[in-house]
């Protein structure tokens, strides 16, 4: 359904997406994962016809992003990062403003964007900025949905998002995905790729992999570990000064760790701290989650 | 065309829901054609005139009564030293001085001639030219007169004389707020419309609304169209506020043909707004829009005829002066309003419009881009 070959854009001197290709098939929710400046902006306003590239080729739905943008906008919704619809203006008027520019009705389309549209129907004389942020998002989907699009390119739509606002959003995607409706999103939660069917990691524009949650998790065969101690700022430092540590990132309460080669057991590390004086020290196995996947991946570019 | 209605319609809203435009909208032609008009005025009236009479002759004193008479010239003050009266120039407190000399009236007997010292401040230089030519027609009248008195015989008359009988044409009173009026109407439609206009589209783009937009089908010309429309009909309205305004406060008589008024109006409008929607696709802020719309505020209104007639700029200013869309819609303000010109003494103003406005336009739709 989106097909992106080769793709790079810059910005004077920053090279914000540098030859990136993937393919997303019909019915998928794909997502961009990445931290900010990754390019996951660029390349989305690029398959939304706002942006040309430099070099490359992408089309959506089979239409070319240059050559036929106009047949792109009308079968693409978008949801931009920043909410963009018209703050004062109510949440009607907004859902009749877009129904009405891509040329339908609000109740042509109602059934599309009823489960979504019936949680801020209580709102709808309410002005747009005036809403709460899960609201306005809410809003934002159901202006992107209101043509009933075939894709539907949603840019971090749960940015500065509450946990439970974020769970139920995602609740909407796989419905909407139910309908047959293709999903690319981007988000810097890595936490949220679990629930893509298949994501592609991204830094610094460039692509770093491209697979299943799962794969990406089961192709991880280093082992990991996670460490912890009374005194967390000292144990990171010495961690690190450690001959035998790859890398060493913080992830929640724990430290996860990786040896330079496979065969670091989790004993050596465990006597190396305990040599250091850290006391209260906890030193186990764990799975890797997409995160370390992608810090792996990082640690190699 | 629902398209273009519904964004008509939006526009609309918009505009109704924030107050401060809406004030704008009601505040600008009251406070405009209530102040300015009657600020403006080139009437000059009341110059202080400062006397040193060191004549002190019967001779002397009837100049200074008649100088006195007149309704231009107030006597602030006199003193036997000129230096005072140049002080009095220095501080702002008199116009002008006039000096008679000892001896005048003597000089007068016996030479049949006589001077007197006229000192005027010419900072402000229109001013002093009127000034000075009032006195000395004062002066001159004064002068007629005087040898035919002391020769005992009635007011000299020369045997054959040019007498010039002058009629003021379409303003015959001289009505000052009569010819401002238009003008200051003009001004008004052109702030209202460039404004409104030029910050309405840079707003959707500070408000990133515009990205939002760009991903739809709507066409250029539907979201032109739908930011042109409203707000003409917004400065329309204001143009008819005023309008009623200057009728019901000081009487404008309006001779020509509303319709026309109107119409031009239109034409007008579309290229004032087009060069507004043209600025803000340009700009990135609405503080960007504000500076750049005030420059051409600036020069479209001193060039523009509203002060100072075009007639009298250099041929050069004259010529870049087609090009400036106030200069033509207000003469074609007070040529309709004052005059009761038709359409066909108007073919100029129209042309030079239509030229200007579409290019504004054609700029604007050119460069209002739905890719960056």
């Amino acid at each position: 359904m989106i097909n992106v070959q080769h793709i790079s854009k810059s910005y004077k001197e920053i090279q914000a997406v540098s030859d990136i290709s993937f393919e997303v098939k019909k019915g998928e929710i794909f997502g961009l994962i990445g931290p900010d400046g990754a390019g996951k902006t660029t390349l989305m306003r690029i398959l939304m016809t706002l942006l040309i590239q430099d070099e490359g080729q992408a089309t959506m739905g089979g239409f070319d992003v240059i050559k036929d943008y106009k047949k792109i906008r009308k079968m693409v919704g978008y949801m931009p990062g920043r909410f963009s619809l018209y703050q004062d203006l109510t949440v009607e008027e907004n859902l009749n403003f877009f129904a009405t520019v891509f040329q339908t009705t609000v109740e042509e389309n109602y059934e599309l964007i009823k489960d979504i549209y019936i949680q801020i129907e209580p709102f709808k004389k309410r002005l747009a900025g005036k809403l709460s942020g899960g609201m306005k998002q809410k809003l934002a989907l159901s202006c992107a949905l209101i043509h009933k699009p075939e894709i539907l390119v949603l840019d971090e739509p749960t940015t500065g998002v509450d946990a439970v606002s974020r769970k139920e959003f995602w609740d909407m995607l796989k419905k909407l995905q139910a309908k047959g409706i293709t999903i690319l999103v981007s988000t810097p939660y890595m936490d949220e790729a679990n629930l893509c069917n298949r994501v592609a990691l991204m830094q610094k524009g460039k692509v770093l992999n491209i697979d299943t949650p799962q794969k990406l998790v089961e192709n991880y065969t280093r082992k990991l570990y996670a460490i912890r101690a009374n005194d967390m700022h000292q144990l990171i430092q010495d961690i690190r000064a450690y001959e035998k540590t790859d890398y060493a990132y913080a992830f929640g309460q724990y430290l996860h760790v990786t040896g330079n080669e496979d065969d670091v057991e989790a004993t050596e590390f465990e006597s190396y701290l305990i040599q250091k004086n850290h006391t209260k020290l906890e030193v186990f196995d764990i799975h890797p989650t997409i995160e370390d996947v992608f810090m792996d991946r990082m640690g190699e570019q | 065309m629902r398209t273009i209605l519904y964004v008509i319609q939006k526009e609309f809203i918009q505009v109704k829901r924030n107050k401060t435009m809406l004030r704008m909208i009601l505040m600008v032609p009251m406070m405009q054609m209530l102040i300015l008009v009657f600020a403006a005025t080139y009437d000059i009236k009341n110059l202080n005139i400062f006397v040193v009479d060191n004549d002190l002759s019967a001779t002397s004193r009837k100049l200074v009564n008649t100088i006195d008479a007149s309704p231009f010239f107030t006597i602030s003050n006199s003193s036997f030293n000129p230096e005072e009266g140049e002080k009095e120039l220095l501080r702002n407190k008199a116009n002008m001085v006039l000096v008679i000399p000892s001896e005048f009236e003597r000089n007068l007997i016996r030479q049949d001639k006589a001077s007197v010292q006229l000192l005027i401040n010419a900072i402000d230089g229109s001013a002093a030219q009127l000034g000075y030519s009032y006195a000395a027609s004062v002066i001159r009248d004064f002068n007629k007169n005087i040898i035919a008195d002391w020769k005992g015989l009635p007011e000299f008359k020369p045997p054959y004389q040019i007498n010039t009988v002058s009629r003021f044409w379409y303003n015959t009173e001289l009505e000052y707020k009569w010819y401002m009026a238009p003008g200051i109407l003009a001004i008004l439609v052109t702030l209202i419309g460039l404004f409104l206009s030029g910050m309405s589209l840079v707003k959707e783009k500070e408000l990133g609304t515009i990205e939002q937009l760009n991903v739809t089908p709507i066409k250029k010309i539907q979201f032109i169209a739908g930011k042109l429309i409203p707000f003409i009909a917004i400065a329309l309205f204001d143009l008819a506020f005023g309008l009623l305004i200057a009728r019901l406060v000081f009487n404008l008589p309006i001779v020509g043909s509303l319709w026309l008024v109107f119409g031009l109006g239109v034409l007008y409008l579309v290229g004032i707004l087009g060069l507004g929607l043209f600025i803000s696709t340009v700009a990135h802020t609405q503080q960007q829009v504000m500076f750049v719309t005030y420059f051409f505020m600036m020069i479209f209104l001193l060039m523009g005829g509203i002060f100072t007639p075009v007639d009298s700029m250099p041929h050069w200013a004259q010529i870049v002066d087609e090009a400036n869309p106030v200069y033509h819609f207000m003469r074609i303000m007070r040529m309709v309003v004052l005059k009761g010109s038709g359409f066909s003494d108007l073919i100029h103003e129209f042309t030079a419009l239509c030229i200007i406005g579409s290019t504004f336009l054609v700029l604007a739709v050119w460069r209002y881009k739905k890719t960056t």
